[in-house]
């Protein structure tokens, strides 16, 4: 599988490396959409065991532990294991726990919904019962059995010197404009490797379905040489200092957080349309204490668990989302629904994952940026 | 005068509304089951039909995508296919694309293919199978492709599973079952309502006899529907049968009274003067008035008894078919055996066939013999005439002058004879007339050369 060479020799050596760095100088959290390999955490219990909860997930464990942490005051004894690894490690080895029927967690969270819609197609999963998420709306949950826990939308950076005495794209014209304009933006604008980056590809299928601005950009961004990255983190940081001016379809859960404590960085929510993807986590099929995982996705959607996500981890609920959205980037919301489209859980996210599919995107991508662009980039 | 209160003699059956009401019910109920198993049937076929049509509209838009790109067979899978399919909110999606060379393009590999797969055009398919441990409904529908190196059928098949299928289904069943239901229930409230209404008029015959005299046994007349008024007639007749009755009784009292009392007093009186006298001579011949008197009133019980017993055979006897000479036969026989008379009986050689009842039949046919034994003179004959456009007469004959003009006249009449004789009663022609009403025969006498003759002309049955 493609993806599966997602972290390859080279991300693995040098961005990792470049991450760890990044990471460590901006004191980043990092949503750990490109975190490397498996670690496992146990988070201890002052009280007896009464139970072992077992996370698989995507996220960075400093994100979640503030939530597990509040679980643990509500459910004193409950050791959890929080094994936080790659969405495509995640993937390979809850495919795998399932087709041999065997425990790997009790709880599976990742960011790759199109993923981990595909493991609960496969019926990988468990419904804990219709009454889970009954106040999400209808498209951040399926078949009572995977629920969306964030809101997280694909916002576009840019550098705010830059923009000074220029207004940033409001939109996707804008933007495919701008890249029009002139050489000013050759090589200066980042966005997601979509071979690499799972949340990327998902963001650009999504952009293709949802309009037909997705073909000029691509050629535009192709014409600029845009410069493409396996992860948020770097498109941030480039951003920051002036090597990038524009990031496109950033995943907004990171760049908000960054907002609040850089203030070179801008953000944009395109008033055309603002994808918004919803972490999503199911119960597997193989779980050994479903009932404490039930718990634990009741915790994270009640009003304590999102006041927590929100104000430790930046991270939106669907419940909420809109609404909290709109004031962190300091707007009304907009009354047009359409401006903000959440990226459904329905089956139709299979066809992104389908290979024959995968394959005619990705040519069509690769004759736009061809790959050589990545070694690029320093 | 205040009726007594009717108790009622059995404990009341189940009434007719709850009988009718228990039909209805169970009717209904058998209507329900019924329902429930069309609707079942209506509802999963109405559920088959909508979600096949996805997996169809499905099919079809991803077969509309299958492209050959450099002597492949290749599909780009719509978003739209999968967006139909994910209207059935609740389903798993599974899809296969088999290449012509046989090969799975893309999906899932291991979807199975319809069991029995029919090849050649047109023969897209709708199947039941199950996938990953699950009940799905899958649907194969085959293009032929005639490019240039790649010629041959691609497969495509979309499945779901079926749980959004049987809710609606269920959710059908459950709207006609519960409709029907509802409709039963009002219709077993009304069938109660009707029920009352319908019922009403018995009541209200009922009313009318327990509001009756007790000795009213006039007919009860009150407006009432067809159904109820065959049962009014009916209760009519009885009680007009019950009035025949308790008059036929009270008569039969009132004449017995009258007619025993006044020989008991004789018998009283001479039977004071036979233990008064003292004169063996007197004695000897009051003696044998006694003795006459006796034997008359023993012969007036008999009369008033046979009198009774034939006034009741007319309401009760059940007729039967009758040989008119067998029963000439044996009432001759019968009066021979308690007399020496000497009787003359003249028969046809043709059966001569009758409806009747033999016993009040012989008991008419022995008094009128008894008359002209008693009263008559002899020679006493009796005969059958042959059958003559349809009726036949038994008659008997004497060679006396017969009953006179003022007499004839009041035939049927209780106590005609003049007095009590100590022979006769005076009964016999009265209970002659009753039998010979009783049959619908007629009374026939008249005077012949060499006496009189009095019978019975009856209609004959023809055969």
């Amino acid at each position: 599988m493609a993806r599966q060479m997602w972290c390859n020799r080279y991300i693995r050596g040098l961005v990792w490396g470049l991450m760890g760095c990044c990471a460590a100088a901006t004191g980043m959290w990092a949503l750990a959409d490109k975190v490397a390999s498996a670690r496992d955490r146990e988070f201890p219990v002052p009280t007896d065991i009464s139970g072992r909860l077992v996370i698989q997930s995507t996220t960075d464990y400093m994100v979640i532990a503030p939530v597990i942490e509040a679980f643990q005051e509500r459910w004193p004894g409950i050791l959890i294991t929080y094994n936080e690894i790659t969405t495509n490690e995640l993937n390979a080895a809850v495919e795998q726990a399932c087709a041999q029927d065997r425990f790997i967690g009790d709880l599976i969270i990742s960011s790759s919904i199109d993923q981990q819609l595909k493991l609960v197609n496969d019926g990988c999963a468990q419904s804990p019962g219709p009454n889970v998420g009954g106040n999400l709306p209808d498209w951040a949950k399926w078949r009572d059995e995977l629920f969306g826990l964030t809101y997280e939308p694909a916002v576009t950076v840019y550098n705010k010197a830059f923009f000074a005495n220029r207004p940033p794209p409001q939109s996707r014209f804008d933007l495919i404009d701008l890249l029009r304009e002139s050489d000013t933006f050759r090589a200066k604008v980042g966005s997601y490797d979509i071979e690499t980056s799972g949340v990327g590809y998902l963001f650009a299928f999504q952009d293709a379905i949802q309009a037909s601005t997705w073909g000029r950009l691509v050629e535009g961004l192709g014409r600029n040489e845009a410069q493409l990255f396996c992860c948020t983190g770097e498109i941030l940081d480039r951003v920051a200092d002036g090597r990038l001016l524009l990031g496109y379809n950033v995943l907004g859960s990171y760049a908000l957080s960054r907002i609040g404590r850089d203030d070179r960085v801008g953000i944009v929510l395109p008033s055309d349309y603002t994808l918004i993807m919803s972490r999503a986590a199911f119960i597997s099929r193989n779980a050994e204490r479903p009932g404490l995982a039930r718990a634990f996705i009741d915790f994270m959607l009640s009003p304590p668990g999102r006041a927590i996500l929100s104000r430790d981890a930046g991270l939106l609920s669907p419940i909420d989302g809109p609404a909290r959205l709109a004031r962190l980037v300091g707007r009304t919301p907009n009354t047009d629904p359409q401006e903000l489209r959440p990226i459904a859980l329905t089956p139709a996210l299979l066809v992104g994952l389908d290979q024959a599919k995968r394959n005619i995107f990705l040519q069509q991508w690769r004759a736009a940026l061809p790959p050589r662009q990545l070694s690029k980039h320093p | 005068m205040k009726p007594p209160p009717v108790l009622p003699i059995t404990h009341p059956r189940q009434s007719v509304a709850v009988r009718l009401g228990m039909a209805m019910a169970v009717i209904l109920a058998v209507v329900l089951l019924g329902t429930i198993f069309a609707a079942n049937k209506y509802g999963q076929d109405a559920a088959d039909e909508t979600f096949d049509r996805l997996l169809r509209g499905a099919a079809l838009q991803i077969a509309e995508r299958i492209l050959v790109t450099d002597g492949h067979a290749n599909v780009d899978l719509p978003v739209s296919a999968f967006e139909l399919l994910s209207l059935a909110r609740a389903d798993r999606v599974f899809y296969r694309i088999i290449g012509p060379d046989g090969k799975t393009l893309t999906g899932y590999g291991d979807l199975p293919l319809p069991k029995d797969d029919k090849h050649g055009a047109g023969s897209d398919q709708t199947y039941n199978t199950r996938y990953k441990g699950v009940d799905v409904r899958a649907y194969m529908l085959r293009r032929q492709l005639a490019e240039r190196f790649v010629t041959g059928d691609v497969k495509v098949i979309v499945a779901q599973t079926t749980s959004e299928r049987l809710a609606l289904a269920h959710s059908i069943t459950a709207q006609a079952v519960l409709t029907i239901a509802a409709a039963g229930i009002v219709l077993l409230l009304l069938v109660v309502v009707v029920m009352r209404i319908a019922l009403r008029p018995l009541a209200r015959v009922e009313r009318t006899i327990l509001e009756r005299d007790v000795n009213d046994l006039s007919p009860i007349d009150i407006a009432a529907p067809a159904e109820v008024a065959v049962l009014l007639e009916a209760i009519n007749r009885f009680m007009r049968r019950l009035d025949r009755r308790i008059e036929a009784m009270q008569n039969f009292v009132a004449d017995a009274a009258h007619q025993i009392r006044t020989p008991i007093t004789a018998l009283r009186a001479q039977s004071q003067l036979a233990l008064e006298e003292t004169d063996p001579d007197v004695l000897a011949r009051l003696h044998r008035r006694l003795h006459e008197r006796t034997v008359g009133l023993g012969r007036l019980a008999d009369q008033l008894l046979s009198h009774a017993l034939i006034a009741h055979r007319a309401d009760m006897a059940v007729s039967e078919e009758l040989d008119l000479r067998r029963l000439a036969l044996e009432a001759e026989r019968e009066i021979r055996a308690v007399s020496e008379a000497d009787i003359a009986v003249d028969l046809p050689d043709e059966p001569v066939m009758i409806t009747g009842d033999p016993i009040s039949l012989r008991e008419a046919i022995k008094n009128l013999l008894n008359n002209a034994l008693k009263h008559g003179k002899p020679p006493v004959g009796l005969r059958v005439t042959p059958v003559e456009a349809g009726h036949a007469s038994l008659l008997v004959r004497d060679g006396g002058q017969g009953i006179a003009a003022e007499m004839s006249a009041r035939i049927g009449e209780r106590f005609a004879a003049n007095g009590i004789g100590p022979d006769s009663a005076g009964l016999g022609l009265s209970i002659v007339s009753s039998v010979a009403a009783s049959h619908g025969a007629v009374l026939v006498r008249r005077r012949t050369a060499n006496g009189f003759e009095i019978g019975l002309e009856f209609a004959v049955i023809t055969s």
